[in-house]
């Protein structure tokens, strides 16, 4: 097999020679039925001082391939094939104390989740200061602890002296990761890997992490190897793309010259799905990619641009539409228990008010406690609000008991995140679906039953998953049941909890289609609730921004977008990933 | 098989793409339609019959039952008819495991004991796991005041070891120790350990998504608990239920070796031990031979539960 | 710290009471007659019963009965048992020997449970686990007083290591067999608790993390596996507790070790039942103790504990 040469010579002096070189690289996993091949022939080359991005979905053999690099694989893995040259060494063929010596001190790591990648029963100070022991950078005692302190703070920490006494749970996500960034940088290795760094922090958060994380790679010459789901993200880090595809390379190359002119249909449908650039193209309507190019040719992709046109047009006339839900006031105060034998109360929806015309999806949009989702559950009347009225197709929800509460939950159905919890395991599909129908005593068992088939094939699902269960289906196709079982009262109005936000770019295209579609056959009511302001523009006519409890900013979607008034909009705009990067310039 | 095409701007580095015939492209999200039904028990059930020790500890206790109810099959001997003559006789073709110093056969008191131990041993688990599940699964549920009167009663009882609270039960009980009271005893004190991994389990199932649904539906709250909570956190319970019933068989022996279980006349195998105790240094087989019908019906137990254990957590499923 | 510390002690209050009141429930308000009970099969003379009856207050109402008995552990004053020594002097003679007994086996039991653990967990499926696998579930199996024969026929009277009955003294020669019987009755769960939470931490993120920062095997063994796994080790064996209490009943009874374990054991066997009750009392006392103890303890192993919200 001949290797994709990713080098130009005129570039070598402008950032330097190979570091890393993987060739035909080739990983399986042990499984009951034999090695399962999870890395298929994997090449890529990464120079000195430079950024490398790995991007593909969940599957793709791309944090496998990283994790190779310094064998950081899990037990069942093997590298069964290829070779992977850094600074001359083939690290596939050094034992496990040779490579001990590579990890750490000329390899770093900075792994994907914060919350569990720290020990939890060992000081911050101490986890820093074995790093720097362990790669000969300081001797037990004063040194290590002076120059743990200097890493602390060159990763961005304030208070860094204090802060190493403490232990990782009393730390945010965003300072975890520095703490992680600090370590896998301690020994200024050559080259850094970043596992999906930031996927479990806020955009703000992110933006300014990877900001940090680039000004330090840049000053120490460090080359990184960056993986991420995010095609945005990754063309806004790295000067090279490799995309990945099960366990292969199926495209690489300059990722502005990637994102402009992709040639692979996956990479093509990749560019199409990814929300953040969809946007992007949005806003600059003169693109040189237009959406009929990057369909597919077998009709299954989606284009997201073409679907948020067809909403623009459509919600002119309907924006004049009767309130479906008002919110007036709104206030939500919980009793947090303060560790002593008191609670304390701590707001966290804070007077908020808006209103969503029928037949239109308004998004709640903010980071992690902005409160959003505790109005998703008192729009749900699953929490009593503290103050303030709650109004559903003119019945205040507060006043709404016994019989009516019932007939006012059949036209208010909600679709939850987490497509691994919003499905009972121990219920079929078909059982999931019919759940309303029986408890609202709707129809016979004969008249159920049609009732599910005719909703599967609503959702684009085969009605042979019937009889199967939740845990045979990917996170796509039960978010396609949990919005099947939504449907099934045919409800006016629905609630979506982060319904898309856990899902791989190409499954949230689709799904988002999918709402799309059925808002305009079935004229439903969006209250769409998110922290991804890139999918906001996407499905939603109006936009209200939620900071610590209170909406900070309310107007409709493309006002936000093309006019944003208040600097926290701006900054979560300027946040999104890829948002710098000029499509269309 | 790649073709390395050169990009229309001219300053870019090479830009690489594979050939379609090496990375077809397949449907986004495409269904599996061929595979079979599967879910957590039918999971477990399919994992834990490829098991032998499953096999073995199952037959094993599908023995013990039919001794227990059908002792007639195994001997003719009666346990009871014990003659003198015979004290302390080595093993015979009579008398396959000798007799004990009284001149009982052994083996025929061994299965005529076994009933005791097994109605014991599920009298106490059903009255253990009925308390337990009631009391761990609205403590977890329901929460609040009700949460903290349920558990503050379950702590009471946690804090005296069931063995202790049996001893003194039965103690004060001369005149009514039979099989029931003592495993009244032993259940009325063992729940806690069930309606503890109960509600933690019930704590955190009560917040999945899916509980919010069937709520926000205008599912009743009772209904929610008995259909979706219940079901999906009560896997530890099973695995306890059965190691549980291993032990309450443990206690019933050991209390009538101390003499505060059963009555010399019942018979039953933990008797038989103490019995044979005073004869140690002559005749240790009498010990013997009980003891192991008795440790081995104990182990078929906690073998099963093992086996159960492993096969309904996914997480041990896969580490093996 | 201070808070949680405080807590647990205000929480042990009400269970104290609770359980204290539920034993003397049991004992004199359930229908069986614990002084009927005294006489066995013969029954007791009415007479001698009646002066039972006032000595332990059994004349008063049930409530002020409880206040009697709750007022006499507070005192120090638990009874008399029939022979006529004070209870709280015969504890004072025998929870030392009790105590040193259970302190050796706790010992063994900590250090061979977290021992092969470890080693299982490390090799998982690998002999070494099988055999430890099979070896526990053989013990958790096996009633005390069955271990305890066992180990009296092969050790004592076949190999003749050791005595098979502990003299007055109880030194602490003698002590090591029934330590390891009492031991090996609690080990089981403590090897197999181990080896679940070394293969659990051996795959935790943060392993890899020190995996990656450069770190030794046996550097990330020790500080990063071991130091996770202890938290819960340590909690089981403190709940554990309760089971070495009956163990060592069976345990002393069997090797006659002057402890409180045998005492009771003799009561047992001598339908003692006021003198059953005072020392269930103390052994629950007792193990409210240690429960709080291990409380204390797992919040210094766990610092979310320590400095939690």
């Amino acid at each position: 097999m001949s290797q994709p040469i990713l080098t130009d010579p005129m570039d070598q002096h402008r950032i330097g020679a190979p570091l890393l070189e993987i060739r035909d690289l080739q990983v399986a996993f042990a499984t009951q039925g034999g090695m399962v091949p999870a890395v298929n022939g994997v090449s890529l080359t990464l120079l000195q001082g430079e950024t490398l991005a790995i991007v593909g979905e969940s599957g793709s053999g791309k944090t496998t391939t990283a994790l190779s690099v310094i064998k950081l694989l899990p037990g069942s893995a093997q590298i069964t094939g290829g070779s992977i040259l850094f600074d001359g060494v083939d690290l596939t063929t050094l034992s496990e104390k040779e490579l001990q010596k590579v990890r750490g001190k000329q390899i770093g790591f900075v792994p994907q989740d914060p919350m569990s990648n720290l020990n939890p029963v060992w000081r911050i100070g101490f986890q820093v200061e074995e790093t720097l022991v362990a790669n000969g950078k300081a001797t037990r005692g004063q040194d290590a602890r002076a120059k743990a302190i200097a890493v602390l703070e060159q990763a961005g920490l304030s208070d860094a002296a204090e802060r190493m006494r403490q232990y990782p749970h009393q730390f945010s996500g965003g300072m975890r990761q520095r703490v992680l960034i600090g370590i896998g940088l301690s020994s200024t290795p050559k080259l850094l890997i970043a596992d999906e760094p930031t996927s479990a922090l806020d955009v703000t958060v992110q933006r300014v992490i990877l900001d940090h994380l680039a000004k330090l790679t840049a000053e120490s010459g460090t080359s990184v190897l960056f993986i991420t789901h995010d095609l945005g993200l990754a063309a806004e880090r790295a000067q090279k793309l490799v995309v990945m595809y099960k366990g292969r390379v199926v495209e690489a190359g300059p990722s502005i010259e990637l994102l402009q002119n992709p040639q692979h249909p996956y990479t093509k449908r990749l560019v199409a799905a990814a929300p953040s650039l969809a946007s992007q193209r949005l806003q600059h309507s003169s693109t040189s990619v237009s959406g009929a190019d990057l369909r597919g040719d077998d009709g299954v992709d989606v284009d997201l641009v073409a679907t948020a046109e067809d909403r623009a047009a459509r919600a002119k006339k309907s924006l004049t539409a009767p309130p479906a839900v008002q919110v007036e006031n709104l206030t939500k105060v919980f009793q947090i228990s303060s560790g002593k034998l008191r609670s304390e109360p701590f707001t966290a929806v804070d007077s908020v008010s808006f209103s969503i015309a029928k037949g239109t999806t308004t998004a709640l949009v903010g980071e992690s406690g902005s409160g959003k989702s505790t109005v998703a559950r008192l729009v749900l009347k699953l929490d009593e609000p503290t103050s303030g009225r709650i109004v559903v197709d003119g019945r205040d929800l507060a006043d709404t008991r016994g019989k009516d509460l019932l007939a006012l939950r059949r036209r208010m159905q909600p679709v939850f995140q987490d497509p691994f919890g919003s499905l009972d395991p121990l219920y079929n599909i078909g059982a999931t679906i019919a759940e309303p129908l029986r408890a609202h005593r709707v129809g016979d068992r004969h008249e159920q039953r049609a009732r599910v088939l005719e909703l599967l094939d609503q959702v684009s699902l085969p009605k042979q998953l019937v009889d199967r269960y939740p845990n045979e289906l990917s996170g796509g196709q039960r978010q396609r049941v949990a919005i099947a079982r939504a449907l099934a009262l045919k409800p006016d109005i629905v609630v979506l909890d982060e319904a898309v936000s856990a899902l791989d770019v190409l499954v949230q295209a689709q799904i988002l289609a999918l709402l799309g579609e059925l808002q305009s056959e079935l004229d439903l009511t969006y209250l769409f609730i998110t922290h991804d302001l890139a999918v906001v523009r996407l499905i939603a006519d109006n936009v209200c921004v939620m900071r610590k409890g209170k909406i900070v900013e309310a107007a409709s979607t493309s006002e936000v977008f093309d006019n944003p008034r208040e600097q926290y909009t701006q900054e979560l705009l300027a946040a999104i990933p890829g948002a710098g990067i000029k499509l269309g310039a | 098989m790649e073709s390395n095409q050169s990009s229309p701007s001219p300053l870019s580095e090479t830009h690489f793409v594979a050939s379609l015939d090496e990375t077809p492209l397949q449907a986004t999200d495409s269904v599996a339609e061929d595979s079979k039904p599967s879910n957590l028990y039918i999971d477990a059930w399919r994992d834990a019959r490829r098991r032998p020790l499953f096999w073995i500890s199952g037959v094993f206790i599908v023995l013990v039952i039919v001794v227990s109810v059908f002792p007639g099959l195994f001997t003719q001997i009666d346990p009871r008819l014990c003659d003198l003559g015979l004290s302390n006789n080595g093993a015979s073709a009579a008398h396959i495991l000798g007799t004990t110093k009284q001149g009982c056969d052994v083996y025929a008191r061994i299965i005529f004991g076994t009933s005791t131990s097994l109605t014991v041993g599920i009298v106490a688990t059903v009255i253990n796991t009925s308390i337990g599940v009631i009391f761990g699964a609205l403590g977890g549920f329901f929460g609040r005041w009700v949460d903290a009167i349920l558990s503050r009663i379950g702590d009471i009882f946690f804090a005296i070891p069931y063995f202790l609270a049996a001893v003194v039960i039965m103690s004060v009980f001369v005149q009514y120790r039979n099989v029931f009271v003592i495993a009244l005893a032993i259940g009325a004190f063992s729940w806690p350990g069930t309606a503890r991994i109960l509600r933690g389990q019930v704590l955190s199932v009560k917040n999945a998504d899916y509980v919010t649904s069937a709520t926000a539906l205008g599912v009743g709250r009772l209904t929610i608990l008995w259909r979706h909570v219940l079901p999906n956190s009560i896997a530890p319970v099973i695995v306890v239920t059965t190691i549980g019933l291993a032990g309450a068989i443990v206690a019933e022996a050991t209390l009538s070796f101390l003499g505060v279980g059963l009555p010399p006349s019942v018979m039953s195998w933990g008797n038989d031990i103490s019995t044979a105790q005073r004869d140690l240094r002559n005749n240790p087989m009498t010990l013997v031979w009980p003891s192991i019908a008795l440790t081995s019906t104990v182990l078929a137990f906690v073998v099963m539960g093992e086996v159960i254990r492993d096969a309904l957590d996914p997480k041990a499923r896969a580490r093996r | 710290m201070v808070w949680y510390i405080l807590r647990r002690v205000l929480q042990v209050i009400p269970v104290f009471l609770g359980a204290t009141l539920l034993i003397y429930f049991m004992v004199f308000a359930l229908p069986g007659d614990p002084i009927a009970a005294l006489g066995g099969d013969r029954g007791l003379n009415p007479a001698v019963a009646d002066a039972i009856r006032s000595r332990y207050h059994l004349d008063e109402p049930f409530i002020v009965q409880y206040f009697y008995y709750l007022q006499g552990i507070f005192t120090g004053n638990l009874g008399t048992t029939f022979s006529g020594q004070p209870v709280s002097e015969i504890l004072a003679r025998t929870l030392p020997v009790t105590f040193r007994l259970a302190i050796i086996a706790i010992v063994i039991e900590a250090v061979a449970g977290i021992l092969i653990g470890l080693i299982a967990g490390l090799r998982k499926n690998g002999a070494f686990d099988t055999v430890s696998l099979l070896f526990s579930l053989v013990l958790i199996s096996m009633p005390i007083f069955v271990l305890a024969f066992l180990a009296q026929f092969v050790f004592a009277i076949q190999l003749g290591w050791a005595r098979t009955t502990v003299s007055g003294e109880a030194p602490f020669s003698e002590l090591i067999l029934p330590a390891f019987v009492l031991a090996f009755f609690v080990v089981a769960n403590v090897i197999r608790l181990t080896r679940t939470s070394v293969i659990e931490n051996l795959d935790a993120d943060f392993v890899r993390t020190a995996t990656a920062k450069g770190l030794s095997r046996p550097r990330i063994i020790r500080v990063h596996v071991l130091r996770n796994s202890l938290i819960p080790v340590v909690t089981l064996i403190g709940t554990d507790f309760g089971l070495l209490i009956v163990g060592a009943t069976v345990t002393e009874g069997i090797f006659n070790v002057p402890g409180v374990g045998n005492t009771l054991f003799k009561a047992i066997l001598l339908s003692e039942a006021p003198t059953v009750v005072s020392f269930v009392t103390v052994f629950v006392i007792v193990y409210l103790i240690s429960n709080l103890l291990v409380d204390i303890l797992y919040a210094f192993l766990d610092p979310r504990i320590r400095y939690g919200k």
